[in-house]
């Protein structure tokens, strides 16, 4: 499959009725990358995504380019992507094999190599047993292959997956989120991924682009994102931060993992037990510190420090996590 | 057991309210094949009026099913595209334009009738044939095809359907052919039950602009009414009734399949408004 | 997909708009136009106020519209509400009965209430079988009510119950948590559930009402209401005029009982109905 790089210059989204969606925006995706547009719910991230597709134009001035091919003007049906919609957007009036053979028909290829290479999405995506199926026959799970299969099967330049596991349960979304993975790694086709689930986004994405308010709040590779945030918002978005005095200025997050807890005698500061919750693997404890501030620590599943106690917490200075006065402002 | 008092009292009104509603029909059915109705059935039964309805009134019931079925094609032709440009641009303009097409509703049969016969009664040839009945009964169905359809078209689900056939690649006119209309054929067929069902029953505007060559079974329905014996006017509604009710029954089938349908039909039922 | 389909979507609104054009929107101008051209000009719209004959037909038609549709909300939201929460055998034919006469025309209709009503009616016959004399009241306001209510019976039945099912049954179930009495979830949750529907239901059953012609038509009776007061003066009385501007005044209160409903109810019409 042809591998695409995607380039967004100056998009922006304001909506007919004066509400702007999205900030004008640049953002390079190379050929072949995982891009995941990570944020919460009004964020603008399906409204960027729609704008790669083609269902939404930018507003004047914004450009989309397909391997530097403006494709602005081009509606989606004329873009060549494969897209995943959050509700699946299967057709209900036709069976899984014609659902999946859809894009190819429309395509006007010659029959024999449409049912071949329908045949080879259903294998694919093991679903060949469902092909007769009617659509409202099939599971949640089953219809995810289906979407997925006939996103594909028209060898897209790129591929759009909306919110792809929302629908389903979190059984069947750590199995699929796998699946996809999986999947993308195989075709090295050129994807952009929306979720607002970060573990969701950790896992698929080469990149991952947190969005807030319309606007990119940062750009980068899961570890980046996680370990070095850009923006409170990002810090606070992507994992769990606890909130410490800095003396060089400017906010100093730590990771809960990054905090140890120790005898009073032994910590950087004192802090005093108010929850302490055993999550299996480890225990989840808050405290609050010596400004009245909340702070989440780990604990070893079976050492947590009984609630009340008294405790002092340490850390190592290369986990602390700085964010520049100034972005912190904002 | 107040409970049970109060279950009583609703199910005796319920009761009463459906023997209100059936006495009459049963009546005017056992009327139509009785030999004197006056005497009772005691007199014999018989499917004598009957014949005579279909001597006298033949032409009205085949005329009434031709302006039917020309409504239904009409309303399918006008109201389906229509109702797709609604809900394709939801907007100021198309809420006007939905007013306008739903206008025909609230003002009364006369008051449109008169106003095609003003506008329209100096086309002799227009006139005269049953094209100008079939205006009338287009008029007056189009806001149900259009309702009926524009419920189906309007669901999240349906933009979701074209926006994925449009990811495939597909155009406006291949989305239309393979996905719009066939994922809105319930709404298509509800609508066009109901636009039958309306048009075989129309009465309010036919009866201003019919003409003695161009009368519907309703338009007869009056006159048998007017100037018959009672035996013949039950045989005649019998007859009518005979080529209503399984149309009202396949359209109560059609809104409880559509409740319990898939994801794309999830519209209310459509009741309509009779004209009377 | 939005923008670029736009004259696409053009042509195919043009056959229903040049249908509306020609067939509605030109006719009902030239009524207006019809009714302001005659003896009396712009006053034929006043003669419901100025004309008694006019005056008494209005208000005897506004008079039976509200009376059938206050009786119709009663006992078909007792009808329907029962339809809807209890199960028994027999309740499917039950509810089929109640709905099948939805699409009667209004002049069978008037047929049916000579049936009942008429000089051979059963209700006549009844009486006559009780000592009290023959009952005939078919040919007369209270026969045209009878008739009303025939027809926006099944309507209202339908509402009632497609509200009924669409009411949160938790919301009951909260009610009756906090100590409500079956009456008191009655009124200030079923009854204020069902409002929006019963508003819609009930606009429309007052606006066929008003307009109804059939059923007064069928019944030869002599009962002034507005249509056959319209009727009346453009057959017999070939004065278009005064039809053309009474149907209009007609039309825009049917409208507006419509309008107001809908916006009372919230939701449009077109979207409950």
């Amino acid at each position: 499959m042809s591998s695409t790089p995607i380039q967004l210059s100056r998009c922006g989204k304001t909506f007919a009725d004066g509400t702007r969606a999205l900030a004008p925006l640049d953002l390079e995706i190379a050929a072949g990358e995982t891009v995941v547009l990570l944020g919460p719910s009004g964020c603008g991230k399906t409204t960027l995504l729609r704008l790669i597709a083609g269902l939404e134009s930018p507003d004047p001035g914004g450009t989309v380019r397909f391997d530097g091919e403006d494709v602005t003007a081009l509606p989606i049906e004329r873009r060549a992507v494969g897209m995943v919609f959050q509700s699946y957007a299967l057709f209900p009036n036709m069976s899984v094999r014609d659902n999946v053979a859809y894009g190819l028909k429309v395509r006007r290829l010659p029959k024999g190599e449409i049912a071949a290479r329908t045949e080879e999405m259903l294998e694919m995506m093991a679903i060949a047993p469902l092909a007769g199926r009617r659509v409202h026959q099939l599971s949640g799970g089953q219809r995810q292959r289906v979407a997925l299969a006939r996103a594909i099967a028209v060898r897209p330049r790129v591929l759009l997956l909306d919110e792809p596991l929302a629908a389903l349960d979190a059984v069947l979304r750590d199995r699929l989120r796998v699946e996809i993975d999986a999947l993308l790694r195989r075709l090295a086709i050129t994807a952009v991924y929306v979720t607002h689930d970060q573990a969701e986004a950790m896992m698929l994405g080469d990149r991952i682009v947190v969005m807030s308010g319309g606007r990119i709040e940062q750009a980068g590779t899961a570890r980046e994102i996680y370990r070095a945030p850009a923006t409170p918002f990002v810090a606070g978005f992507v994992g769990t931060v606890s909130r410490v005095a800095d003396l060089a200025g400017g906010e100093a997050l730590l990771r809960p993992e990054d905090i140890e807890i120790c005898a009073v005698a032994e910590g950087r500061i004192a802090a005093t037990v108010e929850t302490a919750h055993f999550l299996g693997g480890r225990c989840q404890v808050t405290l609050s510190g010596p400004d009245g501030g909340r702070l989440i620590a780990e604990a070893p599943p079976d050492a947590a420090p009984p609630v009340g106690a008294r405790v002092g917490l340490r850390w190592r200075d290369a986990a602390v996590i700085r964010i520049p006065l100034m972005e912190a402002a904002q | 057991m107040r409970n049970r008092l109060g279950f009583a009292l609703q199910l005796a009104v319920t009761l009463l309210v459906a023997a209100f509603l059936v006495v009459p029909v049963a009546m005017s059915m056992l009327a139509g094949v009785t030999a004197n109705f006056f005497v009772g059935v005691s007199s014999g039964l018989t499917l004598r009026w009957v014949g005579e309805v279909w001597r006298l009134y033949a032409a009205t019931i085949g005329l009434s099913m031709t302006i039917a079925l020309a409504c239904v094609a009409a309303t399918l032709a006008l109201g389906v595209p229509a109702a797709y440009v609604l809900a394709r641009r939801p907007g100021r303009v198309s809420r006007a334009i939905e007013e306008v097409l739903t206008l025909p509703l609230a003002i009364p049969g006369l008051a449109l009738a008169l106003a095609l016969i003003i506008t329209w009664g100096g086309f002799r040839d227009f006139r005269t044939g049953w094209g100008f009945v079939l205006v009338g009964h287009v008029l007056y169905t189009l806001p149900f095809m259009v309702r009926a359809v524009l419920a189906v078209l309007s669901a999240t689900a349906m933009r979701d359907l074209e926006e994925g056939a449009a990811s495939l690649g597909a155009g406006f006119w291949t989305r239309l052919a393979t996905v719009v209309i066939p994922n809105a054929r319930g709404g298509i067929v509800a609508g066009a039950l109901m636009v039958l069902t309306l048009s075989v029953g129309e009465f309010n505007l036919t009866w201003m602009l019919h003409t003695p060559h161009t009368k519907t079974l309703p338009v007869g329905l009056a006159d048998s009414y007017a100037s018959m014996r009672l035996e013949i006017a039950s045989a005649y509604t019998l007859l009518f009734f005979i080529m209503i009710v399984p149309l009202l029954v396949a359209m109560q089938a059609m809104s409880r399949t559509r409740r319990t349908a898939g994801p794309v039909e999830e519209l209310p039922p459509c009741r309509p408004l009779p004209s009377n | 997909m939005s923008n670029r389909d736009l004259p696409r979507l053009v042509l195919l609104a043009v056959p229903a708009g040049a249908f509306a054009l020609a067939f509605f929107l030109v006719p009902l101008a030239r009524l207006a136009a019809a009714a302001a051209g005659g003896p009396k000009g712009l006053a034929a719209y006043a003669s419901v106020v100025t004309e008694p004959r006019h005056f008494e037909s209005m208000m005897a038609t506004l008079a039976l519209a509200v009376g059938v549709t206050a009786a119709t909300l009663v006992l078909a939201t007792v009808a329907g509400l029962f339809l809807s929460r209890h199960a028994f055998p027999g309740r499917g034919a039950l509810v089929a009965v109640l709905t099948l006469p939805l699409a009667f025309p209004g002049v069978v209709v008037g047929f049916l209430v000579i049936m009942l009503g008429g000089r051979q009616g059963v209700i006549g016959g009844l009486t006559e079988a009780l000592g009290a004399g023959r009952l005939v009241f078919a040919y007369s306001l209270a026969g045209l009510f009878v008739g009303y209510l025939y027809f926006s019976i099944p309507r209202v039945i339908l509402t009632v119950m497609a509200s009924a099912e669409k009411l949160d049954p938790a919301l009951e179930e909260a009610a009756r948590s906090l100590g409500a009495s079956r009456a008191r979830v009655l009124k200030d949750v079923v009854l204020p559930g069902l409002a929006p529907g019963l508003t819609a239901a009930g606009a429309i059953c007052f606006a066929t009402a008003m307009g109804a012609f059939g059923t007064a038509f069928a019944l030869a009776a002599n009962i002034e209401v507005l249509p056959m007061t319209i009727y009346t003066e453009f057959t017999l009385n070939a004065n278009i005029a005064a039809a053309g501007a009474l149907s209009l005044v007609l039309g825009a209160v049917t409208w507006a009982a419509l309008y107001a409903a809908r916006s009372l109810a919230g939701p449009p019409v077109a979207a409950a109905a």
